[in-house]
């Protein structure tokens, strides 16, 4: 059976059926756990739930000795940029324990971060960087778009042996879905086919995934049925299924809210052109942000994001339904 | 808060592993003479360090775990880390320790308590953090040692670390081994605290822990200082920070240099870049493995002929750890795909 909730109430959800389950995983991070009356502290208890100073390095460090000491993190960093701060124990301390050690050890743990705070937050907190975070050997990276997905990946994250980045975005916060009752985990690898159509393919990821699905509408009006898919999952990316997709449609515009040259997008691209070239009836189009830090005011800011306009205009070009510009 | 005396067949193992450590180092800077491009890439001996590693593992038991730096073999051979694995990982070998896919800077033996090696400078003191809080959730009165140079107190890892472990009175002991250096930077070059003539220890300050320098020359000194410290987390009161001197008697590392130049050693940097000799020579004065062997022999522990034997076992089972690393073959290329998930 399910239950509706809103997208971050799913996410909670996972974390706390897998603390009731397995009392090796810890949540912490900033600005939590700071009183007896928060329900993870009253829950779980002091041990495995605390507040941090606001010490990204050490939080993520801390995060890999104790997941490599038997325990199993949840850090909750709110956003992706603060990552950053932390770039060393992300990329190049969590993902190479297992590796360096010949085997020896394992890094469980999940690095929780909101991410394209696309409401004003202006050029530091608005940023869409998970493909920033893909092909690290060793690193795992989720990007869920409905709330049963969030509270599936979430879980599987949890579960995973290995350092996963966890990213949810901002705008869906609030997007109520139909979540699973009870235990639900959603595998890692396996992208979703959110809409069937055999025009063209869409991939798109995050919150962009529903931008597609609006587009779609309005390309099945102008007789084009697109086929929406969700990856999902980052790392590891189903590519056999969008070369499935692309074999039938002959067509493919991959949307992302990340940077061209930053975005998950361009892998794709790249993975279809060396395994899909003979299924391409058209060059493959990518929509998306413009290359710009992103811009507090309001109407740069929407200017410079993907959007359904964006979305159509790229499956017209591929379908020929428009002419063809430089 | 008492530590347990150092009885005779506690203070004889003491000097079989600083003179095991310094058996086992010398060993390796000689392959690169006897056996050019064996060892690839970087690697950074303990050779003066002796005391201060041996005296700070004495001080754990079995279920107690560190994590330590690129300067990393000292401290597995200590706690019993087979030298000929160690050897072979070094080498680059099927057999090593890591499989061979770690190399020098990156040991682990987990089953020892020796949970792993970054080699990226300070990047192990938050690890060895996160496994104290795993101790202290755990309950089962672990302590963790971290094991880093000078140099990586001024990271912001450190601070960061220090802070937490402080805060939340983590069952761990910081070591941290001045030895005037960080690669060719003096320390008093890049740390205010040693540049306006106080010790390193006073950082501790910041974090309200108890801060503490030691002459890390002298393992007996190092083993109650660090013991105490042990003994301290280990009841619950938190961490401390123990600044243990020293000297490094071999150069930071092998020289860096792209392939074609082949691998060795220079001269400490004292000489080759500071101009200043004497420093080198009174720190070869001061080397702790020999003068250790002279109080043990000197105040009758140890008689000459005992503290020979003792040499000539090392020399053997250090010999014998570079031929098996010879012997050993290199993995299969596959391996390099192995363990890169869990």
């Amino acid at each position: 059976m399910s239950h509706e909730l809103p997208f971050i109430a799913a996410i909670d959800e996972a974390i706390r059926l897998e603390m009731e389950r397995d009392d090796t995983v810890l949540y912490f991070g900033q600005n939590m756990a700071t009183t007896e009356n928060e329900p993870y502290v009253d829950a779980f208890g002091k041990d495995r739930v605390r507040v941090t100073p606001i010490s990204e390095t050490a939080e993520i460090g801390m995060a890999i000795g104790a997941a490599i000491a038997g325990y199993r993190p949840v850090v909750e960093l709110y956003m992706a940029e603060f990552m950053l701060v932390a770039m060393d124990q992300v990329i190049n301390e969590a993902p190479r324990f297992r590796a360096m050690s010949g085997g020896q050890v394992k890094v469980p743990l999940v690095l929780k971060a909101g991410f394209g705070f696309t409401a004003g937050w202006a050029g530091q907190h608005t940023g869409t960087i998970g493909a920033l975070f893909m092909g690290v050997p060793g690193l795992k990276v989720v990007m869920p778009s409905t709330a049963a997905d969030a509270k599936g990946l979430m879980a599987t994250a949890i579960r995973d042996d290995n350092p996963v980045v966890y990213l949810h975005h901002y705008l869906l916060t609030l997007e109520h879905g139909e979540v699973p009752d009870g235990e639900y985990l959603v595998p890692f690898g396996e992208a979703a086919i959110r809409r069937e159509g055999s025009d063209v393919t869409i991939v798109a990821t995050g919150w962009t995934v529903d931008r597609a699905l609006g587009a779609a509408e309005t390309l099945a009006a102008e007789g084009i049925q697109a086929e929406v898919i969700d990856p999902r999952t980052l790392a590891p990316l189903d590519t056999q299924t969008i070369l499935e997709s692309v074999d039938k449609t002959g067509r493919l515009v991959l949307v992302d809210q990340a940077t061209r040259h930053a975005s998950v997008s361009t892998v794709i691209a790249g993975e279809v052109a060396e395994h899909g070239f003979s299924s391409l009836k058209a060059p493959i189009v990518q929509v998306t942000a413009l290359d710009a830090t992103i811009p507090y005011s309001e109407p740069l800011e929407a200017w410079v994001m993907p959007n359904e306009d964006k979305i159509v205009a790229a499956v017209q070009r591929v379908v020929g339904a428009a002419p063809v510009t430089a | 808060m008492s530590v347990k005396e150092l009885d005779r067949d506690r203070l004889v193992w003491m000097y079989e592993q600083m003179l095991r450590i310094r058996e086992f180092e010398e060993r390796v800077k000689r392959t690169f003479i006897d056996h050019p491009g064996v060892i690839r890439g970087h690697t950074h001996l303990a050779d003066g360090a002796e005391a201060s590693i041996v005296g700070s593992i004495a001080t754990i038991g079995p279920k107690d775990q560190f994590f330590a730096t690129y300067r990393c073999h000292g401290y597995p051979l200590a706690r019993g880390t087979d030298p000929k694995a160690m050897m072979a990982e070094i080498y680059g070998r099927k057999d090593g320790l890591c499989k061979g896919i770690g190399g020098s800077m990156h040991l682990a033996d987990p089953s020892n308590g020796f949970l792993g090696t970054s080699g990226i400078v300070a990047a192990g003191i938050p690890h060895a953090t996160g496994a104290a809080w795993a101790a202290q959730i755990r309950k089962q009165d672990q302590v963790v040692l971290c094991f880093f140079g000078d140099g990586a107190s001024k990271q912001g890892a450190f601070s960061e670390s220090l802070n937490i472990a402080s805060l939340w009175k983590l069952p761990i002991v910081y070591v941290m081994e001045n030895n005037g250096y960080n690669v060719h930077t003096r320390t008093e070059q890049e740390d205010a605290n040693r540049a306006n003539g106080e010790d390193l220890s006073v950082k501790a300050k910041a974090f309200s822990m108890p801060g503490v320098t030691i002459d890390g020359r002298d393992p007996v000194a190092v083993y109650e200082t660090v013991g105490t410290a042990v003994a301290r987390a280990r009841s619950g009161e938190g961490p401390t920070l123990v600044e243990s001197q020293m000297y490094r008697l071999s150069a930071h590392g092998n020289i860096i240099a792209p392939p074609g130049v082949p691998l060795h050693f220079p001269e400490h940097e004292a000489i080759e870049k500071f101009g200043a000799p004497e420093e080198y020579e009174a720190a070869l004065q001061g080397d702790p493995v020999p003068a250790f062997r002279g109080r043990l022999v000197g105040d009758g522990t140890l008689s000459s002929d005992e503290a020979d034997a003792i040499a000539a076992r090392v020399r053997d089972e250090m010999q014998a750890a570079v031929t098996f690393g010879l012997d050993s073959p290199f993995p299969a290329v596959e391996s390099a795909l192995e363990f890169v998930y869990a």
